[in-house]
Formats: C-alpha cells, structure tokens, sequence
C-alpha cells in the first residue's frame, strides 16, 4: 500500500475499472512500464480493479510471452530466431553476446541486460532482426554489442518497390504520412463519399470490387461486411487486424509506420457500412513504434473529428481503441484476437458461430487486416471498376510480397496480382543473392509451402498459387539459396509452431512438440527409420483435427519439403545403399 | 489407482441441503466420496465437508465401546471428564442395565417432569422418532426438544401462525426460475454451499435479480443487484418499509389477497408507520435502496424469499420471520413454480427430526400433544392406556437447561447434542449441567456436554447405519450402512431399541413395540401416524428421495407447497410493531457481536473438528471491519480479548471487509474460544429462540499468550 | 420450438432436434464416437479432438462433441482418416503424459491399436506432485488438459475461480495465482475438480496416502504438523 508505485498502478487502475476486463492487456502494459515486471501486488490490485478472478490475471500473464512474473533486466534485447535471421547471423549474435557480457557484467555495465530469443520481429528485410528494448536496429549483424546496447544504432529503412501505386503510395519515406499530407494526397476523401451514400452502397460498392482478405483466408470482404450488416445484435463492431506475426511478414508494420491514416479510412468506412460505433486495432506487442505513430494519428483523426461523436456532421459517430499485443502469435487468428482484446487468453474459438454474427464481445462484428482496409479509400474514390482493372479476373487490386532471405533486394513489392513470381523475384527484386542457384522458397510464411525453379513461371494470383499447391498467406516470398539446409529450416519453423501453440487443442499442443523433437533428434543424430511416418502422421493429424489455422498449418511446410524433396527424410542407412 | 470393493450411495450428514454421496470403499476404509451429476438435489457437486469431512468415523478419540464414569456424580459437583481415564469400559448391558435403573429410579421417584431428552437434527428420521416415542409412551414426558429450537423456531412458528405449514415451499432448486429474490440473514456460501451454487447459477446463467439484505457482506452480495446493509435486528423495519412502498405504490397482488388471505386491512394500517425514512433512521439501510428493492421483489413475475438464522435468532424472530411472510402475501409470490418462502434449514435432518416428533408441543407430524384427538390417536398407535400421554407441553431446549433443579429437571438423555456449545450464555449452562443427578450422553465423541455424563453410549456414524434424513426442501433421502460400526458403536435406533425394552421390563408394561428388524419398518410405523409420510417407504426412495407430503403409495410427492389453499386455509397477515435486540450497545460495549457458521465446521465441531477439516480453518477468528480495526489499533493475526457482560474470550482477528463498522463475527465452532460465552440468553416469547445475532460486546487488543492454542493457524485466501 | 434435422450418420439416418450436437446425435441411434476432454456436465471446448468425425464438404474433421447437426449432413465417424487421427492423437498423448489411471483412455488405446512407444524419444511432461493442502494432491504428470477442473472450478460450477492456466501450448499446465500454494488461493476445497478428473491428476490426499502404503490406521493417526510438514514438499511417485 506504502509502495509509491503501487500508488500510482491504482490511479490509472480506477481510470481502466469502467472499461472492466478488457482493459487487462493495457493494465499489465502499464504495470510493466511502471515496475519493469508484474508483482504480485500489482496483479492483485489489477485483478480488484477490474473484476477479475486472481486466477485468471495469473492465466493471462503467463500466457503472453512478453509479460514477466520476476523481475528481468532493465534492457531486454529480442533476436530474431527464425530462418532468414539465423541464415543471416542471429545465432552468432547471440554467441557473441554471451561471449561478450561476462566481461562486461564484471566491470559492472552490462548485468541489467538479458537477450531473448525471440520468434520473427516482422524485421526480415533487415535480417538479423533485433529489438532493444522494441526499438528496431538496423544491420545488427554489422554492429558491435557494445553500440546495440547504448541505442547507437540506425532505425531500419525499409526499401518499397512498386509497380502500382496505390498502397504503398505514401510508404517509405522515412517518417509517417501525418494528417495533413494524408489529406493533401486525398486522403479522407473516400470516407466522406462514403458518409454520403448508404451503407448498403457501401457494401456493394466493396463486393463489386471483388476485394478479398489479405490476411491469408482470403474470403471476400465485402460479403463479410454484409453478413455483419445484416446480423441481429448490437452494438456491431470493427477490428483492425494488425497482430501481424506470420514469419516473413512486414507489409502491416511498414503500413502502419508509413501511412497511418489510410488504415483508419479503411476502418471508418467499414464502421459505417456495417453500423459498428465502436472499432478495435490490435497490434503485435513487438510493434510499440507502430502503435505509438497509430496513437498519434488516431489522436489526429479525433481533432479534426474523423473519430468521434457525430462525425463530420453526419449520424455516424465512432470510437477507436487502440490495443497492443504482448507476444502471442496464435492472436493473429481472429477469435483469438478477440478473446486477447476481452482480457483473456489468447485462444481460439471453435467456429461456427462465426465473427460476423458471434464476434468480439459475442457482438456481430468485422475484423479485417490492415492490408486489406488500405485496399478500401481506393475502391470508395475510384470505383470497383477502376479497382477490377488492376490484376487478375478473380484477384483483382494490387498485392504487397514480403521478399526477404537470399534475395538481392530484400523489401516490400506492390505489384498488381498475376505477375509471375520469376517476374518479382528476378525482374524487380534482382533475383537470388550473389547469384547463387534458388533451392527452394517458402510461400505464405512458416504456415506456406515450399516453391521451386519449376515454379518460377505461376502468376501470383489466388487461382494461380492455389493451381500449384501454393499459399498467398499473407504475401510472403522467402527465397533459400542452395547452400541452405532444408532441415535446418524446418527445425526453426518447427520450433517457431511449437512455442507459438496455444495449448488448446490436443493435435497443435502436443504434435507441435512432437514435431519439434523429432526434426531435433534428426539435427542431432541424423534421420532414423520411421522418422518420416511418424512427421507425415504428425502433420496430417494437426492440419485434419486441430482447432485453429495456427495448428492446421503447423505441419504444412514439413509435409510440403516431403513432397518436393521425397529423400529429404530417407534414413541415413537406406540412403547410402 | 485403489479399485473399490463396493461404492455404496447415501445422504451428506452435515446440512440441510441433503446431497448425494457414493462412497467408494476399500478394506473397510472409505476413501473417495463422489456424486453423480445427475443427482436430483445436488448435480455432481459437493462441498468440502461432504467431500472430504467423513474422516472424524475413523478418529483415534472416537469412542467405541460403552463407558460408565469411575467416580459417582452428584448433583451440585458434576465433573466433566474429557479423558478416557476417568472412565470405565463396560459391556453393552451393563450400560443399559445401568442407565435403565438410574433413569426408571428418577422417573419413579420424581415422575415425568424430571426427565429431559435432547433428539438430534443430525440422527436419522427413525433413530429420533423412536427416541421421542420412548420418552412420551414410558415416561410420559413432553420434555423433547432439539436444536432446531436454536435454528430456526421463530421461523416455525411465523410460518405455523400465517400458513399453518412450517417447511420451505418450494424445491431449492428452483432459484433458476426466480427472476428476483430475496436473501436475507444467511449466508449461503458458507452454510448452504450447494444451494449458493444454484444462486449463482440462477444470476449467471438464468438472470435472476438478487436482493441481499444482510448485516454482513457475504460471498453473495459479489452476485447481488442490491445489498441493503441493515444493523443487525432491523428486520421487521426494513421490510415493513419494503410492504409500506408496496402498498403505497400499489404494487401488490389485490386478486392474491382477496382469494388467499385475511387480515390484511389491520395489517395495512400497522404499516402505515414504516416509512422507509423510518427504516433508515433505525436499519442504517439508505431509503433509496428499500425503496428499490420494494419496487424490484413486488414487480417480479416470480420472486422468492430465502432466509436462514439471521432472521429467527433474535428476540422478535417470529416477528422477523412473519415480516417476510407479510411481504409474499402481498405480492402473492407464494404457491408457484419459482417463488415461496423459503427457510433454509441448517442441520441435515432438523426438518425430519422436527417432523418426526422431536418437539416439545407435537407428537409426529405437527400434531398437537395438547390435542385430545392427536393424544388418543398416538395411545393407540403406541399400544398406551387411554389417558397415558401427558397432554401438558413440555419444555423446549433453553427451558430443558433453566428448569435443572431439585424440583425440576434430574435427569436428561443427550443424543447427538452439544447445548455445552450450542446454548447461549455458557457460563450459566455449566452451572445448570453441574446441577444435574443423571446425564446420558449417545455419541460418536466426549464432546462438552457428554464430558458431564454419567453413562457414554458409543453411537453408530451415518455411515454405518440404515435409515432416512428429510431435507431442506422435504426430501426424504435414503442414509445407508457404508461399512461395518466400528468397534462395539450401535445405530442410534438399535441403542433407544434395547434400552426401552429394558426399560418396559422394569416398569412392567405393555409394550410400545421395539421389535423392528429394519429401520423402514420404523418409518412405515411412523407414515401410519403422520399422513404426510404415508407414502414414503424404502422401496420408492432407493434412487430418488420423495418430497413430503407424500399421502399414501401413489402419491409422487410435492416439489412446491401452496398451489391452491394454505394449510390454515387463508394465508393470514400480521400487523407488526419494532422491538429494538435485547442488549443494545454502550460505552463499555460499543460493539454488535453476531454469530454463526464457517464452511469448513460444522456447529459445536464434535465431527468437523474431529476431521482433517480442522486443518483448513484450525482457529477461531472474529472478523472486524478495516475502520474499527483501525481505530483499535489491530491488524489481521492480531489477538483480541472479547468480552460481553457474560463472559470473555481471546482469539485472533481477521480484519474483513466482510463486516459492517460496529459489529462483529464470530463462529462458534471452537471450545478454545466459544462464542457462545458471549451471547445473551434472551428469547422470542413465541418460539423460545435465543438471541444468537446481536449482543453488546468489548473488544480490546490481547497477547498471544492469552491464547489457548497459538499454534493452530492457517493462512486462507478465500476471504 | 425447435425443428427437426434429419442427417445420415454412418449410412443411417438419423432425425434429432436443431441444436443437437452430432455426438449426441450419434448416441442416439446407438452409434459410439469416443471422447476425453468431453464432460457432460462441463462446457463442451473441443479440446482433445478424439471425438473428430468426417463431415462430407468439410475441408478438416470435425469435433462431434461441439459441432452441431444441420440438415442433410453426412457424418462417417470411422474413416480412416479418422481412425489415424485418433491413434495419432492416443500415441502423441501417450507420450507426454502418465495415462495409467484412465482407463477410458486406456480402452481406446486398446481400441485403435495405439502404439504405446510410438514417440520414443518424446519429452514426457514432467511434475513433481503438488502436496500443499490436507485435501487433495495434484500429480500434474498426469495432467491431460482436458479443462474440467478449471471449468468446474469456475462457471461450470462452483464460481471460485482458484485454479486456471500457466504457460501455453505443449508447456500448459494448471496453475494456482502465482503458483501459491492451494490454502492461500480463494479454493473453497469443494473437490469439484477431484470429481471430474478423468486422470488421477487430482486425487483425495488420503486415498494417495492409500496408494503410497499408509495403512487407514496410519494415516488417521497423521497429525497435524506432520501432514503440514508434508506439504509443498514434493513427493515422488510411489
């Protein structure tokens, strides 16, 4: 009680109280600012205040990877422990950080500070991937411990190539498209036709467009937008999907860093269409540079009343918050985004009953990807026909691909869809890296499939990617050169499943851990007989039984390489026959 | 894994609720207790003293062989002897032998007014309504009472004199079809933990509205749309307050009270003066909130009343009681699926000892004794001379005590009963019990009052023997023998069998008949004098108890009482007036001090203190509130002395939020601290109950040296 | 009023009321689908997904214990590609944790010709027996997640709300608030959870005092320091 900090903990916990449980996450964010951990006092004043079960605070807490029960360092540094990063040199970072900080501890500089291995940071471009204390570095790998840990290190510059402009328009200019630019370049625009015309309109005009998700499921947005509309219930409301944690993903970070205000158009103009006054952004927790320009430009929207009570005039009035992540990959999938916003768990549902009708707070409600509502400005200010003329019969608009690994110019690509994948990876990105032979590119992320030379010719379309057994997901592209060891790979996606599972399901719990040890044990002492039965029974189980799209595709990039590569998982005896 | 060697299904010995247990045994010893998930009454679940609390059976101080004390008692320097040394081990003859001549020598000399019994809530339909037999058909004695008169008599009574039928309405578990109810003076989660469940479940899951009102704020006002924090004894205020916006907003039922009751114009005009400013200016309670909650319960489509102890326990607790009483028959929230008046019974089987005749003014089934027709009807059933039963009432629990003198009551058999713990004002109740010239003590363990005893009749636990408990909610619940008794122990029913054989033997008459083979042929015995009971026999109640009355064979049982006429006909309103507590607070005792129950223990503790129970909550505590803690300069762990004009206990505290500034509880579970030296020996004029909820009390900060036992302490997160 | 749904399970039809789970549905005609998380007292979470069927038009199985039936639906519940999921799921179960005393998981391992040491090298969870309260043990080793006792302990129940998650995925494991131990949590010691623990994970103190060799005598004669001094000491398994 005595505890000055404890004192303040409880003046911002009377002010998250009304909001009641969902307030959770922002709670133990603050906490953590405040005492560098969660004590156990903390805890019990936050689960008084918002009327939660200790229990349940205790669940929550240990749910999510970047909330601590002890005290840690006051420096905490996350290395990027996914394929592309390591490829790139995190493991030897790591090395050289333990190594290193012995000497250092003992002058006694460096005993604050501890590094965690961390799963992809969305930084892949800048491979190897680190965050000090969620800062971003750029080219760890030729920088010395001693400037990482003092913050002399340069903010990383994504490189946008592009080959339609619509997206990524204001992207890449090394600082956020605040406001008045946003404005300037037409920003805003496309909401206010929209607050002029019907929400029923609206949604004709959004499934005319063809507009799909670009979060991976790909189901047309504008039929979800209808279902919502139409759903019996309210308060209705919408959520931004900004968990992006799909390893080799950066489209959203680089977005939402870039050009904030085309997201919140996207979001205002979904709100409208479907009748939600209230909306939700949740954004991955290692993201706090991302969620701190959104903040600004929410802050922004809210002055000029974009977001508010009666907007701009109009009936419509709507309300944003923000919501930060705290390391839970599995919060990408919707419902468990919503359980995660609700100040639970972040488990997923069992669906049906579905978000449009049975979503956050069981509410009817649209959830949608950053991605796919910075498609939405131009679709209201051009028109759906405009918006059919860009890419294919059945995937048409622009696309962003996240190229990163051994590729000459690592970055983001808008290009319209139905471009082939030979055409991005040679044309635009320079092709393989120094140029050395591709052996294999993974599509869709840890959850995709592996491509090879005989695919280089598919046109990047839904119909065309699925045609070939390859993923879109969420637009990655990450391309291993052949001096890569598959096996290698597939040990660190392996890992990246097993840690990200949420434990919900028996087939994702357990098979993530089962698949994990033995492509461990395969590391280690090599592939024994049975080895590849045990993998394929593994893989078939999760992706036919599990809950969610985490366990579902936790074993496709294993049985994708059996299928390419048939000798991948040949014992070691039968192979030297 | 330990496979059993039989799973045997009974009754849960500790409350009213009557839950199912399955006990799995192996090697005579019971190991796990589960329940089925569709079992009627509790549906899978149990509390910790059903779960776990059986273990006092196979307690090393149990006593399990017949004992006679060493030394002689006299009147005037009565001992009590907790140790085995001061006792001798006998054969089972020679203690009924014993027994027999000491008790046969007073009734002779003295005649039926010198002996007492005390029946038990927690024996068996069968084992107390023989005990009461043997009493009135050998000694014709109407000296019978039990501790129900400590429950919930102001209760019985209220209800006896507005309905004419004294049980709870309705099924407990028909809370899911209340919209709104009323909780009052009973905390549920401690003392009726199953019947809390189907509370919450009832808000959490059905919507229903809780109105708590209630001195303390227990577990369930967390659940509650309304907690009136009323001083303790305002009852009568605060619901007349509630029947005076009621009337004065014209939201009662007038087709209900035209069709289903009288008096309700006097009633109306003695309301008048219960202005809810009134009730605040004497409850504490903001008007604002009366007036709520008044709104709330009479607009309900079904509202229902559950009330425990916190509403008989008082000096006016039949007025408290008929208060509620009042306010369903204004409402006509009564007779229906999901409403009623639901008094919930404390102890496992008060309503069937009740109901078995264990009562001081009624033979079995609320039969007068003071009824010439009833009198005759049990002559004959008991093969007694016309004329034999004594037609006078006997005395109640509290007068059994007062009346001990030279010229009173001398000798008194204790089945199952503690009144050393249970009565108020202990100090005087040992002083009475030194008085006495005969004591007979039928238990499981020496507990305070046995210790005074002259002859130890080792009883038989639940779990070894045969018989039925009536529930809560009329239940009649099959109890069965689990595993052998152990050592030389009885069944209750076969000790009262053998002693009153014994006894007739020696006065040289006619039998009452003590022949059975069977418990059920007891309780067949027992339908053909109580027509409510007609119809229950063993062979119907194997796999689901029947819900009384219960008329003859075919007859399937009553789940709500009430649906078309009360048992007196109309449902009858009484005009109320206040009457403040006996004791109100001073300088010298600023403080309220009310009692009652914790989950883990159970009454005077002879079972749960006996338990592995003991370990969770191994102390008395008294809980104070944050602001008097502070101002008395303690914290939780503290030691405090209590004190009353009475007497004086230490103990530690627990600072809660759980009580109201200015009063304070106590459980009254624990010899090391009994609560019971504090309380007031004040009782209702009608129904004889003490005052256990309010008395003036000191509290000062003490040493925990002053404790008796320091050690026992356990840290406890539920509260 | 709910209306009817007619739908073929295993080639017969079957006709049950809207709502109907296909689990139910299948019991109904006297068809078995095997469950272990399934409770049904508790809330149904899908979690083990033994229960998993093939639905025609469903791109995964689908859990019979939560999905409901819909008209004209076709469920076969034992394809082979069913069958190998639940051998599957038996073997990679079998691997993790202690299944001695679940003699329901058991027959089916029997049933589905599970192989018993089908993951050799897989890490088992380990736990070392929580003994912190004169009640009931907790021997997590055995623990399969199937959420009972958390549920019952919460809104399926009892609404205490003592015990809920630590960690997650295949590290989940059940948790006190910051792991005190049980007496300090709000626990009410109901034993709703010892009641629907298919496992043995949690058992009566006294029955695994039973186990360990205590004669009944024995260990009512326990007192209560020593029993104190047990706890929060762990126990190895006998």
């Amino acid at each position: 009680m005595d505890d000055p900090k404890l004192m303040d903990l409880q003046t911002k916990l009377d002010e998250f109280a009304p909001t009641g449980r969902s307030a959770l996450l922002p709670a133990l964010h603050h906490t953590q600012k405040l005492f560098g951990y969660i004590p156990q006092a903390a805890a019990s004043r936050i689960a008084a205040s918002l009327h939660i079960p200790l229990a349940n605070v205790h669940g929550v807490i240990d749910f999510y990877t970047l909330f601590y029960r002890q005290p840690v360092a006051e420096t905490v540094i996350h290395v990027c422990n996914d394929p592309v990063c390591a490829f790139a040199g995190s493991d030897s970072l790591f090395k050289n950080f333990y190594r290193e900080v012995p000497h250092q501890a003992a002058s006694g500089g460096l005993e604050t500070i501890a590094l965690e291995r961390s799963p992809c940071l969305g930084l892949c471009e800048h491979a190897p991937a680190l965050l000090v204390q969620g800062m971003a570095t750029a080219g760890a790998a030729g920088q010395s411990w001693q400037d990482i840990i003092t913050g002399n290190f340069g903010r990383p510059h994504t490189q946008i190539t592009r080959e339609v402009d619509i997206l990524t328009s204001n992207c890449g200019k090394g600082a956020p498209t605040w406001l008045a630019a946003y404005e300037a370049s037409g920003g805003y625009q496309a909401f206010r036709k929209a607050l002029g015309m019907s929400p029923a309109e609206v949604i004709s005009q959004v499934k005319a467009s063809g507009l799909v998700g670009r979060g991976g499921a790909a189901f047309p947005t504008g039929v979800k937008w209808e279902g919502a509309a139409n759903a019996p219930g309210s308060p209705k409301y919408v959520v931004c999907n900004a968990d992006e944690a799909e390893p080799g993903t950066f489209k959203d970070r680089v977005m939402m860093e870039s050009d904030p205000h085309r997201i919140l158009e996207g979001m205002l103009i979904a709100a409208y269409a479907i009748g939600a006054n209230k909306g939700y952004m949740y954004i991955r927790g290692e993201y706090i540079h991302q969620f701190e320009v959104m903040a600004q430009a929410r802050q922004e929207a809210m002055t000029v009343g974009y977001i508010g009570e009666r907007v701009l005039g109009s009936d419509f009035s709507f309300d944003l918050e923000l919501r930060l992540g705290a390391g839970a990959y599995v919060c990408g999938e919707e419902t468990a985004l919503f359980e995660s916003i609700e100040g639970k768990r972040g488990l997923p549902r069992i669906k049906p009953p579905f978000p449009i009708t049975h979503g956050l707070f069981g509410k009817p409600t649209v959830i949608n990807n950053v991605e796919t509502l910075a498609n939405v400005p131009y679709i209201l200010s051009n028109g759906a026909e405009a918006y059919r003329k860009i890419g294919t019969e059945r995937s048409p608009g622009p696309k962003l691909f996240c190229l990163s690994g051994d590729v000459e110019k690592p970055g983001l690509y808008e290009v319209p869809f139905g471009v082939t994948f030979r055409h991005v990876l040679y044309d635009l990105a320079g092709g393989v890296r120094g140029g050395r032979k591709m052996q294999a590119t993974l599509f869709g992320g840890a959850a995709g499939a592996f491509a090879t030379e005989k695919d280089l010719d598919v046109r990047l379309s839904f119909e065309d990617l699925k045609a070939a057994g390859l993923p879109l997901g969420s637009g990655v592209i990450m391309v291993f050169d052949d001096s890569r060891d598959l096996k290698q790979i597939l040990l660190r996606l392996a890992r990246f499943f097993a840690e990200e599972s949420c434990g919900k399901c028996f087939p994702c719990q357990i098979g993530t851990q089962r698949q994990l040890e033995i492509l461990q044990n395969i590391a280690s002492y090599g592939t024994s007989a049975g080895d590849r039965e045990q993998l394929e029974d593994v893989a078939r189980t999760m992706t036919d039984a599990s809950i969610c799209g985490l366990g579902q595709t936790a074993g496709s990039a294993v049985m994708s390489a059996i299928q390419q590569w048939q000798d991948l998982f040949k014992p070691a005896r039968e192979r030297k026959e | 894994m330990i496979q059993p060697d039989r799973i045997v299904s009974t009754t849960c010995p500790y409350c009213g609720v009557g839950c199912n247990l399955q006990m799995h045994v192996r090697n005579e010893t019971i190991y796990r207790v589960t329940t089925p998930f569709d079992a009627v009454v509790n549906r899978g679940t149990l509390c910790v003293k059903g779960r776990y609390g059986y273990d006092y059976v196979y307690n090393k101080q149990r006593v399990t062989t017949p004992l006679i004390r060493k030394k002689l008692q006299k009147p005037g320097k009565r001992t009590q002897a907790f140790d085995l040394d001061e006792w001798r081990q006998v054969s089972w003859d020679e203690a009924l032998d014993y027994t027999t001549q000491r008790l046969v020598e007073i009734y002779q000399r003295d005649g039926s007014d010198a002996l007492a019994v005390y029946c038990c809530a927690k024996a068996t339909n069968e084992d107390n309504y023989l005990l009461q037999k043997m009493f009135r058909a050998l000694f014709q004695t109407n000296n019978i009472d039990h501790c129900t008169r400590l429950c919930h008599a102001g209760s019985v009574v209220a209800l006896q004199m507005a309905v004419g039928s004294s049980a709870m309405s309705n099924t407990a578990a028909e809370v899911i079809h209340n919209d709104v109810f009323i909780l009052t003076g009973a905390n549920a989660s401690e003392n009726h933990p199953i019947i809390a469940l189907q509370m919450k479940k009832a808000i959490q899951k059905y919507g229903a509205k809780l109105i708590v009102v209630d001195p303390r704020r227990i577990e369930l006002v967390n659940y509650a749309t309304l907690w009136l924090p009323e001083k303790p004894g305002t009852d009568v205020p605060v619901f007349s307050a509630m029947a005076h916006v009621i009337l004065k907003e014209k939201l009662f039922n007038p087709e209900f009270i035209d069709t289903r009751t009288e008096n309700f114009q006097d009633f109306a005009a003695s309301m008048e003066k219960f202005t809810p400013e009134f009730a605040e200016i004497v409850s504490g309670v903001d008007r604002n909130l009366i007036v709520a909650a008044a709104r709330m319960y009479a607009s309900a489509k079904n509202g229902a009343i559950y009330w425990a102890l916190g509403i008989p326990q008082h000096v006016h607790g039949t007025d408290n009681a008929l208060a509620l009483i009042n306010l369903a028959l204004l409402t006509g929230h009564i007779g229906r699926l999901g409403t009623g008046l639901n008094p919930l019974r404390g102890q496992n089987n008060v309503q069937g000892a009740s109901d078995s005749g264990a009562m001081p003014w009624h033979y079995p089934g609320y039969q007068r004794v003071d009824d010439e027709a009833a009198a005759i009807k049990f002559e004959k059933g008991w093969n007694q001379p016309s004329g034999s039963l004594n037609r006078q009432l006997g005395l109640t629990t509290t007068e059994i005590v007062s009346h001990i003198a030279p010229d009173g009551v001398r000798a008194i058999h204790i089945m199952g009963e503690n009144p050393m713990m249970s009565e108020p004002d202990l100090n005087h109740t040992r002083h009475q019990f030194e008085q006495l010239e005969f004591l007979v003590g039928q238990d499981l363990f020496i507990n305070e009052s046995h210790a005074f005893a002259d002859v130890f009749l080792p009883a038989a636990t639940f779990a070894e023997k045969d018989g039925t408990f009536t529930n809560t909610d009329r239940r009649v619940q099959r109890v069965r023998q689990v595993i052998p008794p152990r050592g030389e122990s009885r069944a209750d029913w076969e000790i009262i069998c053998d002693l009153a054989q014994r006894i007739e033997a020696r006065l040289e008459v006619p039998t009452a008949r003590w022949d059975y083979a069977h418990p059920s042929e007891i309780l067949e015995e027992m339908g053909t004098l109580v027509t409510e009971y007609a119809g229950v026999k063993y062979k119907r109640i194997e796999q689901v108890g029947l819900q009384t009355p219960v008329y003859d064979d075919n007859h399937p049982g009553t789940p709500f009482l009430f649906a078309e006429k009360f048992p007196r006909g109309r449902g009858k309103f009484h005009p109320l007036e206040y009457h403040a507590c006996a004791e109100s607070i001073d300088q010298e005792y600023p403080f309220i001090l009310t009692t009652g129950r914790v989950l883990e223990h159970w009454h005077g503790g002879s079972l749960t203190r006996h338990s592995w129970l003991d370990d969770l909550y191994p102390e008395a505590l008294v809980e104070i509130n944050p602001v008097d803690a502070e101002a008395l300069g303690v914290k939780s762990g503290d030691t405090v002395n209590v004190r009353s004009r009475r007497g004086s206990i230490h103990l530690r505290c627990k600072v809660t939020e759980k009580t109201t500034p200015g009063v304070v509880f106590i459980p009254f579970h624990f010899h090391e601290a009994p609560a019971n030296i504090l309380t007031i020996e004040a009782i209702d004029p009608l129904a004889k109950i003490p005052e256990y909820k309010s008395c003036a009390v000191a509290v000062t900060r003490a040493s925990e040296k002053d404790l008796k036992n320091p050690e026992a302490q356990q840290a406890r997160g539920r509260y | 009023m709910t209306d009817d749904i007619t739908l073929t399970i295993d080639e017969r039809p079957v006709t049950v009321p809207e709502g109907t789970t296909i689990l139910q549905a299948a019991k109904s005609v006297g068809i078995n689908i095997p469950t272990i998380c399934y409770h049904e007292f508790c809330t149904s979470n899908g979690l083990c997904r033994i229960c998993v069927v093939e639905v025609e038009g469903s791109r995964t199985l689908v859990p019979a214990c939560v999905a409901k039936v819909s008209q004209d639906m076709v469920v076969r519940t034992r394809t082979p590609r069913v069958v190998n999921a639940r051998r599957t799921i038996l073997e990679m179960l079998n691997a993790s944790v202690d299944l001695s005393e679940d003699e329901n998981i058991q027959d089916l391992m029997h049933e589905y010709a599970a192989d018993e040491a089908r993951f050799p090298l897989a890490e088992p969870r380990q736990h070392a027996i929580l003994d912190d309260n004169p009640m009931y043990i907790r021997d997590y080793a055995k623990c399969i997640l199937c959420w009972r006792c958390v549920q019952v302990c919460a809104d399926d129940a009892q609404y205490t709300y003592a015990i809920n998650f630590s960690g997650r995925g295949y590290h989940t494991s059940i948790s006190t608030y910051y792991d005190l131990p049980l007496t300090e949590t709000t626990c009410v010691f109901c034993g709703q959870c010892v009641g629907v623990c298919p496992t043995g994970a949690l058992k009566p103190k006294r029955e695994w005092l039973m186990e360990l060799g205590y004669t009944p005598d024995q260990i009512m004669q326990m007192t209560r320091t020593e029993r104190k001094s047990r706890m929060r000491r762990p126990q190895a398994s006998a």
